[in-house]
């Protein structure tokens, strides 16, 4: 005898960590041409719509009858009963879900993967180094950074997009940089005459920036080309191996280490990144197609 | 008798077994003859089994031929391995209904039914050793590989000869069965007859074996079963250094053997879908017209395809060089971070089925003597 089929999968931890629960679209909202941010909210079931996350984990994202992939959650960790995720649409998956809506609904699996080192970041200063969509899993790092401001030295971050348009959470960076406790510059590849900020790449504002290398903890995320170039330029700013984190990129297809998709060498990205230490990682990173 | 001793089955007898566990309500499964191979499917009888068949195997080569003697385990592996059991090809994994207000997900539900395997081979209790690491040993268990492997019946086969392409001994997997079994039987076919001398190492094999009439081994009979084995062991067709093949891969990841395997390499995946230990999947979702119903299904996936390393705008690994690198150096060396088990058990079969005949032993021993260039 079959036994009865299982009743529907609510909440997050089902039995079966290939199955998604169900969320729902709350709110959507236009942040860069082809990028989208989604609130998400978790369909009930357990009383509770909290889901609790660390700076730079990742959910899987279903649109149902389309397929899943892996997002960063890009939210405020102290408030884990919005689940943010900024979509950059490139694909069939990710086309689909930056057109979802409100109410719509979207399978999700998570969180995944280990995050940015906020504990050992205590007491030290912080410089974020952001290319394009890569600030989207720094975000929750800032919050949290903001969140326990006096506990860290000073805050820097640096961030390049490709134009002026492509910057993302613009609003919200206008509002960092009234601070008076965080530095922040941004850049852009290509700009017309109206902008009056950087033009560059992102690297070129390191040898710039004003924290000390010897306490200093680095956050890197972007495109593989432009992490490398970060990680050169902090090196040569005196940082050393064990204070550059990155986050990595791989295909993903169970977040879970069973696919063996996300494979980089001796780890999985899923499970033993996305975020590395860059000592850990350093040797792979420096071969081609590894 | 208890699991210190041996018992002698005959064929009648091991038909008798067969019967007792589809009484039990096992799926009987294990070797069988189809298309000019002996594949693993279901067992009505020891009729089913490939009495009186051997195979020839060599780098890009398998041929069955027939054997003087009437022996029914008397091949070494073939295409298949248990994998396709435990970890089958295509699997459901989910199906959604959506209606008006919402999506209902609903799990696929456990297989009903248990599997018996006849005819396990050493090195391919390692196999499934290692996959038990990668399924149920994390910190996630996969329900589906669970279902099918925790009420798994085993009746392991002690090799009575290695084939062309075997190393089991260089991987210190076989040929003997050692552990992970509920009954391992050695074929012995000489002038005094045809039996099976076996031993059981659970509670569970003694309790089918109780069910079927055997008698105690002599000592001579388990003389012969033992000698069976060493003679087996004594006859590789291939060999590995295997204890520093770790390091050895790591520091060439640059070697430019890589790019010589590459010009043969047909990045087939054919060596991806014969190796008992290769786990790698993809999934699919797929929906009716109406978007009212949708699923996801798993199925084997190889590091040999560019879709595999997919991102946006590229594959990770587009060169074979590269492909063929992840595959040996996952097999042989990194295999050994993730999980503290090499991923290979030496059973042969991707230098049998590879259709150009590369030889994962051979691109080894081409990396080593590079070394002493
Ligand atoms: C840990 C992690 C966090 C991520 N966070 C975000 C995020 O916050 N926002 C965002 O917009 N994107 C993020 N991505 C990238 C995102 O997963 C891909 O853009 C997405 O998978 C593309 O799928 P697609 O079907 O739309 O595109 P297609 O080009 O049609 O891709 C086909 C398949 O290839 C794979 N694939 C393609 N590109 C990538 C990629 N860059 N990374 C991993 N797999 C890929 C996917 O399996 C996808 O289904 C993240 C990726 C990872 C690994
Ligand atoms: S790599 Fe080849 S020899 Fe080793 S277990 Fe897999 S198929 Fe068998
Ligand atoms: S090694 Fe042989 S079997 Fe494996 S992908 Fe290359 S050609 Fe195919
Ligand atoms: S995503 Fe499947 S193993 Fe990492």
């Amino acid at each position: 005898m079959a036994p009865p089929p299982e009743p529907p999968v609510h909440g997050r931890t089902p039995p079966d960590p290939m199955v998604p629960c169900v969320a729902r679209v709350r709110r959507r909202r236009r942040d860069a041409p082809q990028v989208w941010t989604l609130d998400l909210e978790v369909d009930g079931g357990d009383g509770t719509k909290n889901f609790p996350f660390a700076p730079g984990q990742f959910n899987m994202l279903t649109v149902f009858g389309v397929g899943e992939v892996p997002i960063s959650l890009s939210g405020d960790p102290a408030k884990p009963g919005c689940l943010v995720h900024t979509v950059r649409a490139v694909g069939a998956v990710s086309d689909a879900l930056a057109r979802l809506g409100p109410g719509d609904p979207v399978g999700l699996r998570g969180p995944f993967g280990a995050g940015w080192p906020m504990t050992e970041a205590a007491g030290r200063d912080v410089v974020i180094v952001a290319g394009g969509l890569g600030l989207a899993p720094l975000r929750p790092a800032l919050y949290q950074l903001f969140a326990g401001r006096a506990r860290y030295g000073k805050i820097v971050l640096l961030y390049g997009a490709r134009s002026p348009d492509d910057i993302l959470f613009r609003r919200e960076i206008e509002s960092w940089r009234r601070r008076l406790d965080i530095e922040i510059e941004v850049t852009v590849d290509h700009a017309s005459s109206v902008w009056h900020g950087h033009v560059g790449v992102v690297t070129t504002l390191i040898s710039r920036a004003d924290f000390d290398p010897l306490h200093a903890i680095a956050l890197v995320c972007g495109p593989e080309v432009m992490m490398r170039f970060a990680i050169t330029a902090l090196r040569h700013s005196g940082l050393d191996d064990q204070s550059i984190y990155l986050s990595m990129e791989r295909n993903m297809k169970c977040a879970i280490g069973f696919c063996g998709h996300c494979q980089f060498g001796p780890v999985f990205v899923c499970r033993d990144g996305p975020v590395f230490r860059h000592d850990r990682v350093q040797s792979l990173l420096a071969l081609k197609e590894i | 008798m208890d699991t210190a001793q041996q018992a002698v089955l005959t064929i009648d007898g091991l038909q008798i077994l067969l019967d007792a566990l589809r009484q039990r309500g096992y799926r009987v499964v294990g070797p069988t003859v189809r298309d000019q191979a002996i594949v693993y499917d279901d067992i009505a009888s020891i009729d089913d089994l490939p009495r009186g068949w051997t195979d020839e195997q060599d780098g890009g080569h398998y041929r069955l031929i027939g054997r003087d003697d009437e022996a029914l385990f008397g091949y070494t592996v073939g295409p298949h391995s248990w994998k396709k059991f435990l970890h089958p090809p295509l699997l459901r994994l989910w199906s959604a209904e959506h209606d008006g207000q919402g999506v209902r997900v609903v799990a696929e539900p456990d297989p009903d039914e248990r599997f018996a395997f006849i005819g396990v081979r050493s090195c391919e209790l390692h196999a499934i050793a290692i996959q038990d690491k990668v399924f149920l040993g994390g910190a996630h268990v996969d329900p589906h590989y669970r279902a099918r492997r925790q009420d798994a019946f085993i009746i392991a086969v002690n090799c009575g000869q290695a084939g062309g392409t075997c190393f089991c001994v260089s991987m210190n997997t076989g040929p003997k069965a050692k552990a992970g079994f509920d009954l391992a039987l050695t074929e012995v076919v000489g002038d005094s007859g045809h039996i099976f001398v076996v031993e059981a190492a659970t509670d569970a094999g003694l309790t089918v074996l109780a069910e079927v009439p055997h008698r105690l081994a002599t000592q001579e009979e388990a003389d012969a079963a033992e000698s069976v084995v060493t003679q087996t062991a004594a006859s590789m067709g291939r060999e590995m250094h295997s204890d520093d093949v770790h390091e050895l891969l790591l520091r060439n990841l640059e070697n430019p053997r890589w790019n010589d395997v590459a010009q043969r390499c047909l990045t087939c995946a054919n060596c991806t879908m014969v190796c008992p230990t290769c786990f790698c999947t993809s999934v699919e979702d797929s929906s009716d017209l109406a978007r009212a119903e949708s699923s996801r299904s798993r199925r084997w996936d190889s590091c040999f395809t560019m879709d595999f390393s997919y991102i946006h705008g590229g594959s990770v690994r587009a060169s074979s060089r590269s492909r063929y690198r992840q595959w040996m150096t996952h097999k042989l060396a990194t295999w050994l971070d993730q999980f503290g088990t090499s991923g290979c058990v030496g059973c042969g079969r991707c230098i049998t089925w590879c259709p150009v005949g590369i030889d994962i032993t051979e691109e080894v021993r081409a990396i080593r003597d590079s070394e002493q260039h």
